[in-house]
């Protein structure tokens, strides 16, 4: 049995959220620059010009990088040989959340959704937990901003709509968001599951590096080609126009019931910030 | 498609002179207001209250800025998605607002009221707030400072960057997306 102090923990997670909200994250810089390389459209060209020198001010300034420093969202791993001492690990995450959003100056984005009176640190987070082999914990961050996660959505087909039924759904969601999520968005896809899980799986899918090869061939080709669909929408970097409407599609599967299709899409803004540290 | 400067508080000219696809450097004073804001200024004019700040020919960003740090007067500030804001535009242009600054798409009854009223919808680039901030050279919260980033701010600009999306003649420069080329048309 390993011992971790929750102080570990609360540092570590501080120190996430702000750098992830400072520094945009070098596999989504390579996209910028391959997408831009793409890109005719003054317009098009423009945007990445703008989101080029954003990423650096930012990275000097020290000003996050949108003002929408997201909802924080976790997903946490943890190892069933390790013990956490101190406050809780839900607490411990908590009080991370709190200290580097007010240490890193970004902005408290969580409300009681009925009042909107803001909550004023932040929290609470969105954590989901996974128990796994070992003495490790692994913590997956991502600032979720609210523009792009109003337009995604969750359905539950019927089996024999598959993977075409799958398709038109995605496009017509991206299609109908339009210029909404800050285009080139990533779009996580969670396919199975049941109708609380397929969400999870679209946004643990947003996880993943922009550019990186999915390890289940069928579903990388899958990946490349609904990416390559989206594309021909025409939509283009902030709705002006081009042929990077999405960096990248992410998707994630689990079995589902003989009666269902859980499908659901996942809209993450061109700025896709997220960390992962492990203790 | 033409390149101007314009100033704020924005002249009638001014707003029925742009087209969509025009690009515009706003220099002068504007005002931020989100949907926590809006939904304030409809239940003040609702109540005949006076407002905390003059709608004749303004221009009201949609922005909840990061805060502050030190020697900076505001922190991130980019644009927020406007179509939350469409149930309360068509009222403010009636009032005299010349101008709404953010991102992404407008209802018809926006547009119609821009086309009534003879004012423009500016898109600035979303998630370029490090780099829209530094065009900000002073912000000073004048109503709802309970409401955090959501309070009204008097923002003042210099040649703050913004595209014209939608215009006072119907013109939109959104791109429609080519359902055609994916089979779904």
């Amino acid at each position: 049995m390993r011992t971790l102090h929750s102080d570990v923990i609360v540092d570590a997670v501080a120190k996430m959220c702000v750098s992830a909200n400072r520094y945009l994250p070098e596999d989504v810089r390579r996209s910028f620059a391959e997408a831009d390389a793409k890109e005719k459209a003054p317009a098009a060209k423009e945007i990445f010009r703008q989101l080029t020198e954003n990423y650096e001010l930012a990275e000097k300034s020290g000003l996050p990088l949108c003002q929408d420093t997201g909802l924080a969202v976790f997903f946490v791993e943890m190892g069933q040989d390790l013990r956490i001492e101190g406050e809780n690990i839900r607490e411990a995450i908590n009080h991370g959340v709190r200290k580097g959003y007010e240490e890193g100056k970004l902005r408290k984005s969580v409300c009681d959704p009925f009042t909107r009176a803001n909550t004023k640190d932040n929290t609470p987070a969105v954590i989901h937990f996974d128990i796994v082999p070992g003495d490790r914990l692994r913590i997956g961050f991502m600032a979720k901003g609210g523009g792009s996660e109003n337009m995604s959505r969750v359905t539950m087909l019927a089996p024999a709509q598959g993977w075409e039924g799958i398709k038109k759904f995605v496009l017509q969601r991206v299609a109908e968001a339009g210029p909404n999520p800050c285009p080139p968005t990533v779009i996580g896809i969670g396919i199975g599951g049941s109708f609380d899980y397929a969400p999870i799986l679209a946004k643990k899918a947003l996880m993943r590096k922009l550019g990186d090869t999915n390890p289940d061939p069928g579903l990388d080709a899958m990946e490349k080609e609904l990416l390559a669909e989206i594309n021909k929408l025409g939509i283009g970097p902030m709705g002006l126009g081009g042929v990077t409407t999405s960096l990248d599609v992410k998707i994630a599967v689990s079995p589902c019931h003989i009666a269902s299709l859980p499908l659901a899409v996942n809209v993450q803004c061109h700025s896709a910030r997220h960390e992962e540290v492990e203790l | 498609m033409a390149e101007y400067r314009i100033n704020s508080p924005i002249s009638d000219a001014d707003a029925k002179m742009l087209r969509a696809g025009d690009v515009v450097f706003l220099s002068g004073t504007i005002y931020t207001a989100r949907d926590a804001a809006h939904k304030r200024l409809m239940e003040l004019i609702d109540a005949g209250k006076e407002l905390p700040f003059d709608l004749k020919g303004s221009a009201i960003y949609y922005v909840g800025p990061s805060p502050a740090p030190e020697g900076r007067p505001i922190g991130s500030a980019g644009p927020t998605t406007s179509y939350r804001m469409d149930s309360y535009a068509p009222r403010l242009h009636a009032l005299g607002s010349k101008a709404s600054i953010g991102k992404g798409k407008r209802n018809d009854a926006v547009k119609q009221a821009l086309k009534d009223h003879g004012a423009v919808y500016f898109g600035a680039t979303g998630g370029a707030g490090a780099l829209l901030s530094m065009c900000i050279t002073a912000a000073k919260v004048v109503a709802f400072d309970e409401l955090g980033p959501e309070a009204i701010r008097k923002l003042t600009v210099k040649d703050f960057p913004l595209l014209v999306i939608n215009d006072s003649v119907g013109g939109d420069l959104y791109v429609k997306p080519d359902l055609k080329a994916v089979g779904l048309e």
